[in-house]
């Protein structure tokens, strides 16, 4: 559940940016961002809401220079994404130097009341961060909005097809921002999650590929909101399998490989899938739109 | 065409297909020169001085015999990186796992090295290079076959291949290779002396590699100008439809492609493992593989200008690495560099695909 949490709301945010059309190869250096600035401001100011609040922020500017420089100019967004990736680490341990080695005020978590007093399954399913909450809520919520309401259906319309959108009177530029910042603010709370209540502490290069497991399990989930629950949960099962693994003598190098491999073999399986289903990603996934007059 | 209407003033964008050189050296040049001036902007939010951070980089490197020897032991790795990539590039296939590929090239040769020590070293370095070559090729084969035959997304799975290399290596130096008289350090013995490559005396450039590196990169300039293999290339790059039109063999095309990316990646990882460590360690290699991606891009793809561009990364490396140690600055540094460089030079290549008119 822990180990999921930071997974599911990053591939969430991802999910929408990729619904709107847009590739957005930054997650890892967003994600990093989010956990350094959420480090820092929550240890500066004592308090982590803020911190959470902090790397939301930076997670929707970060990803608004990537949508200027994809939507707008149209960049080629394999190479801004990567670029994106690069900024962000070097600008992560630049602002999270003075923190490492430095406790921060960590988020407790919140029991739900009543649920968390039922023996065994109380503490072990309703004792956690409210994020965890938040994040299975946000993924119900998500879903609805994306397949149930008009708003969806202009998000995903954009991303199949965006000049037919644009004949229907939709915004193509507008959609696809709204959806990028979105989703840079989640891949940022996330990032956030990891530094103050996951691990908690900075730690250079902390999110350790997650940022592109979440661009694989977009992929996996078919970027369909509920389905990103399951696949999530099946990797935070990977990564406490890890620890299980441990006294085993397998040497931890290995152990370390198992969330990469697993990642391959789900994109194999998920591109198999994909296949048989007649591809679910968006039609115009990685194409810039540009309104020819 | 799209226009905009300013006043009496119409701003007409006309596409192009071919932009002309000079307009991409200016807008290459032109992205440096922005991408520096916004992180001084972050330099000087540090309380540093940019103009002093950036006469170090230069007095560091090019403005001292040792620093001009170092900026070249930066080149070697950086350029056989980076030509391998341009290849794999304008086929339109992402690798971006020239880092592992490099760090399985330095594992294979470590392999070799440390337990065939009995080998002449007229036979010894040969062996070096074209295994740290087959073990680059293959680990750049597994993301490639999967893409033909199964459609995986190459980006994500290079770039998981990169993280497993890494780990891969952790487990050498720590576990079964771990040197007995290393003072407990994670590294392997040192190399026995016909393994290491030898140096242009008083420096610290592996010559060999170096000429292996200037001789792929003649290579691939033949290779894309003249054969028939870099007119497939472009093909696929350009239109994959196209391509399977004209009956190209996509299979062929994208492996040998790969095999030569990685295979040079290895070469790389050989010659920073036996040239300039002569040992295995963890962080052989400071992002060669992912520095690479931005020269080649700098380059725009062409083996002339990604190695200009590669030259000019290694007077950063050089630089920055003097600049950390007078100023305190964290190693990650470089990425900040690199990305700024890759997102402006991404964002202005607008003016590259059109032709700006303006009509009054």
């Amino acid at each position: 559940m822990k180990a999921s949490t930071p997974l599911l709301i990053g591939t969430l945010g991802e999910i929408y940016i990729e619904r709107s059309g847009v590739l957005n190869l930054g997650a890892e250096g967003i994600m990093i961002v989010g956990a350094a600035v959420g480090f820092a401001v929550a240890s500066e100011t004592g308090n982590p809401y803020m911190g959470l609040l902090a790397s939301v922020l930076a997670g929707m500017i970060l990803a608004m220079t990537y949508g200027i420089l994809v939507i707008s100019l149209h960049a080629n967004q394999t190479i801004s994404g990567l670029a994106l990736t690069m900024f962000g680490l070097g600008l992560s341990s630049m602002i999270g130097k003075k923190y490492v080695g430095i406790p921060a005020p960590h988020l407790p978590s919140t029991p739900i009341p009543l649920l968390s007093q039922i023996p065994i399954i109380g503490p072990l399913l309703f004792n956690y961060c409210f994020l965890v909450y938040f994040s299975i809520m946000m993924a119900i919520l998500l879903w609805f909005i994306l397949y149930k309401t008009r708003m969806g259906i202009a998000i995903r319309s954009v991303g199949e097809s965006p000049a037919a959108a644009d004949a229907l009177g939709i915004n193509v530029y507008k959609v696809r921002y709204m959806c990028t910042i979105f989703g840079g603010g989640m891949i940022g709370l996330s990032g956030a999650y990891l530094s103050l209540v996951y691990i908690p502490a900075w730690i250079e290069g902390m999110t350790a590929g997650r940022g592109w497991i979440i661009i694989a399990l977009t992929i996996f989930s078919m970027w369909n909101p509920l389905k990103a629950v399951l696949g999530v949960l099946l990797y935070g099962g990977v990564e406490i399998l890890q620890y299980h693994l441990q006294p085993y003598g397998i040497s931890e190098a290995f152990l370390g490989m198992l969330p990469y491999i697993a990642t391959i073999i789900v994109l194999c399986i998920a591109s198999k899938e994909s296949l048989r289903k007649k591809f679910g990603a968006p039609a115009a996934l990685g194409q810039p739109y540009v309104r020819e007059i | 065409m799209i226009t905009i209407k300013l006043g009496k003033i119409r701003i007409k964008f006309r596409r192009r297909l071919i932009a002309p050189v000079k307009t991409i050296i200016i807008t290459r040049i032109l992205a440096v020169l922005i991408a520096l001036g916004l992180d001084s902007i972050l330099l000087l939010s540090y309380n540093i001085n940019p103009c002093y951070a950036y006469y170090e980089i230069v007095r560091g490197s090019i403005l001292s015999w040792y620093g001009i020897t170092e900026v070249v032991v930066k080149f070697i790795p950086l350029a056989l990186c980076s030509y391998g990539l341009i290849l794999v590039f304008k086929a339109g296939v992402w690798n971006i796992g020239s880092e592992g590929q490099l760090l399985l090239g330095a594992i294979a040769a470590t392999w070799i090295a440390l337990f065939t020590p009995h080998l002449p070293a007229s036979l010894m370095l040969p062996a070096i290079y074209i295994i740290g070559f087959i073990a680059g090729a293959l680990w750049a084969l597994i993301p490639a076959f999967l893409k033909v035959s199964l459609g995986v997304n190459e980006i994500l799975t290079t770039f998981m291949l990169n993280l497993v290399a890494e780990k891969l290596l952790e487990y050498f130096v720590y576990g079964p290779w771990r040197g007995v008289h290393e003072w407990g350090f994670p590294q392997t013995s040192e190399f026995p002396p016909q393994a290491q490559l030898p140096y242009i005396s008083g420096t610290r450039i592996h010559y060999t590699t170096l000429l292996l590196a200037i001789f792929f990169g003649v290579l691939l300039y033949i290779i894309d100008r003249k054969t028939i293999l870099g007119y497939e290339i472009r093909v696929i790059g350009n239109n994959l439809n196209s391509a399977k039109y004209a009956g190209i063999n996509i299979w062929k095309v994208v492996l040998i492609s790969m095999i030569i990316s990685g295979g040079l990646s290895g070469i790389a990882g050989v010659g920073e493992v036996a040239g300039i460590q002569r040992r295995l360690k963890p962080r052989i290699s400071p992002g060669y593989g992912y520095i690479a991606i931005v020269t080649t891009w700098l380059g725009n793809l062409n083996p002339i200008g990604v190695s200009l561009a590669t030259f000019f990364y290694s007077i950063l490396l050089v630089g920055g690495d003097m600049l950390q140690v007078s100023l305190g600055l964290p190693a990650a540094i470089i990425n900040i560099f690199n990305g700024s460089i890759l997102l402006v030079v991404a964002g202005i290549d607008i003016i590259t695909k059109y032709k700006i008119l303006i009509e009054r």
